[in-house]
């Protein structure tokens, strides 16, 4: 793992004095909150519906059991006992107060952690594939370039006031888990014609009010060249993007304006200028960088462990591991998926005392490591193919055995009107109610894979446009509707989801959702899943189960 | 139309409802109630001293109707704030 050198750890020091002082003069009168506003939103400090909320990097999804606890120990002292994991890798805090706002970014930084450049028109945490490092489809690391991506893109002076928001994503692998293409910028490791590892860069992707798929504006790129190119992008963007219309800000309207041809040449133009030695990155410092992502020291051990085999003739057990563990590049490993979406839950919440036993799970059974991943579930990726039926019985008694990763009732929800100034619409009493609904287990497994992601308003923070079933909530004369797409996806064959018809009321979402189902099992064709079945045969089967012929 | 008046504490967060002239409550049923514009306004301009006493942020009206003498939010956003989250409990409006 990346661990500070003396430079970031003075960096973030220095930063919770700052805060500490202009928090100070906040509640001293000093500052009005015009003037505190954007100071506190540097720092990740949002004035929610209830209260203050603080977004937590986790920077490329990765921690160590001290970070853990240390979120744990946030959790329980400052909070009301939990967080919540969001899409992008980040932690919020949703019941914090202003004038202990500097001590919980102190007790971060003790651990190597921050909440700058969580909000705001800046460059926001990078993340990546949540299986970086243990996916057997994986070329490289991608933790190496998000972490150097980081390091260039914290407080840059020149993009500290971009005309918007601005996320990356990195993945080094060809199945696409962290939804690259609706990213700002998404990076890719890949190999050249003679073999040579460099990146495909993808411009001008995102969700929101205006859904876009990227454009791939370089196909290879030299690892070393990495800096410069993105710093290429993001002056054309800074210098051209809008500042004038909110809702046209982001850079995939500037790609969209200039058509991506034309915005190519001009970042293409704007490397040729800069590159040089002063942002190429040195041999040396990738090294460097690199050896922190280095592959923890495996065990020699056979490829299947027959205590794992045996273990498996209990069903229950069995029935978590068909779905909560994935195949591992070391033998005799395996990587579990601690879900999040308990029925009836909060999808993404996490209470101080799970978070603690994560802790002490992950020290214990995977090398002192946990992911977070964007569909707002935490990864166990070192594990022992031998201690996951020891795993599996500790993960029970904290209620995180959840054996639906990837099924039905496994919803990315976002925070929606329950705790978001922005909402229009409920979103997590929507998937609470799915996962009831769909509760039994046998039926989840029937229905097999499908994503379904709910957002409270268009800012799609629960992706709702790449879900196979999208949900958003949407105001109707002060009523909460909800308008249901089809056909998203967030992987390597992105696409945005179809609106069905007109939007649904609250009370009859899950019944639509149910509708779709049953018209899908009614329409698959032998073993196919959701996304499948909708592409070939259209919305239109399910359009008239929902609406009717009219 | 009847209007609460609200805001933020400012040092912890809290939604807090103006009872008086210059006394805020965490209560929405001890909320002082405007049943005219002009007393809207009065609420309003107390309230704007309170932000600008930094006692409280993020001050606005919102519309309510009165049942049993009580304020009662008309807004999904308002019945939130004034309930917590919903998401214990699901849908039981
Ligand atoms: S999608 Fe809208 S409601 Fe949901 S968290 Fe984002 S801004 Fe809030």
């Amino acid at each position: 793992m990346y661990r500070y050198d003396a430079f970031d750890q003075t960096l973030v020091d220095e930063r919770v004095e700052q805060f500490r002082d202009q928090v100070a003069r906040r509640l001293s009168g000093a500052l009005s909150e015009d003037q505190f506003r954007p100071l506190r939103l540097l720092n990740g400090l949002y004035l929610q519906l209830h209260a203050y909320m603080l977004r937590v990097a986790i920077p490329y999804g990765t921690l160590s059991s001290r970070q853990l606890r240390t979120l744990a120990h946030i959790a329980r002292t400052f909070d009301r006992g939990y967080g919540h994991f969001t899409t992008r890798q980040n932690i919020q805090f949703n019941w914090v107060r202003l004038d202990q706002a500097a001590d919980i970014l102190a007790a971060l930084a003790s651990v190597e952690m921050h909440a700058i450049q969580t909000s705001g028109n800046t460059i926001r945490n990078v993340t990546a594939d949540h299986l970086a490092g243990v996916a057997a489809d994986e070329i490289e690391d991608p933790r190496i370039y998000a972490e150097i991506i980081r390091q260039w893109s914290t407080l840059h002076p020149e993009f500290s006031f971009l005309p918007r928001k601005f996320k990356i994503a990195v993945t080094g692998a060809a199945r696409d888990r962290t939804a690259l293409k609706v990213h700002d910028i998404g990076i890719q490791v890949v190999r050249d014609a003679a073999g040579e590892a460099g990146f495909s860069v993808l411009v001008g992707g995102g969700q929101g009010r205006t859904p876009m798929i990227g454009h791939v504006i370089r196909p290879f790129l030299p690892k070393a060249d990495l800096l410069a190119y993105l710093e290429a992008i993001l002056r054309v963007y800074n210098e051209f993007g809008r500042r004038d219309n909110l809702y046209k800000a982001r850079i995939k309207i500037l790609v969209q304006t200039l058509g991506p041809a034309a915005f190519t040449a001009m970042v293409e133009e704007q490397w040729q200028a800069l590159r040089g030695p002063a942002l190429a990155l040195p041999d040396e410092e990738l090294a460097r960088i690199a050896a922190h992502f280095a592959p923890p020291t495996y065990a020699r051990l056979p490829a299947a462990s027959a205590a794992l085999a045996a273990a498996r003739a209990e069903p229950v057990f069995e029935r978590w591991c068909r779905h909560n563990l994935l195949p591992h590049k070391q033998p005799g490993y395996a990587i579990a998926t601690i879900s999040l979406k308990p029925e009836g839950g909060v999808p993404g919440d996490a209470t101080a005392a799970q978070l603690e036993a994560l802790a002490d799970l992950a020290e214990r059974w995977s090398l002192d490591e946990v992911r977070v991943s964007h569909e707002q579930n935490l990864v166990l990726p070192h594990v022992r193919q031998d201690d996951v039926p020891a795993l599996w019985r500790e993960l029970r008694a904290h209620g995180l055995a959840t054996p639906n990763a990837g099924l039905i009732t496994d919803i990315i929800a976002c925070p929606g009107l329950d705790y978001c100034n922005l909402a229009n619409a409920r979103s997590i009493p929507i998937a609470q109610q799915i996962q009831r609904r769909f509760a039994n287990r046998e039926r989840q497994e029937e229905i097999g894979a499908i994503k379904i992601k709910i957002s409270g308003c268009i800012n799609a923070c629960g992706h709702h446009h790449v879900g196979h079933i999208g949900i958003l909530g949407v105001d109707k004369k002060g009523a909460e509707f909800y308008q249901i797409t089809l056909g998203g996806d967030g992987s390597e064959r992105a696409a945005l989801g179809e609106i069905t018809g007109r939007a649904f009321a609250a009370a009859e979402v899950v019944d639509a959702i149910d509708t779709i189902i049953d018209t899908y099992l009614g329409a698959r064709r032998h073993g196919e899943a959701f996304i499948d079945t909708y592409r070939r045969v259209g919305m239109v089967p399910f359009k008239e189960a929902l609406y009717g012929a009219h | 139309m009847t209007k609460v008046v609200t805001a933020n504490r400012l040092a912890d967060g809290a939604i807090v409802y103006l009872a008086g002239s210059d006394t805020w409550s965490t209560r929405l049923d001890e909320a002082a109630v405007a049943a005219d514009e002009a007393t809207a306004a009065a609420l309003l301009a107390a309230a704007e001293r309170a932000v600008a006493a930094c006692q409280v942020v993020a001050a606005y009206a919102f519309p309510v109707a009165v049942a049993d003498g009580r304020p009662v939010p008309i807004d999904q956003r308002e019945r939130v704030r004034a309930a917590g989250p919903s998401v214990a409990s699901d849908f039981r409006d």
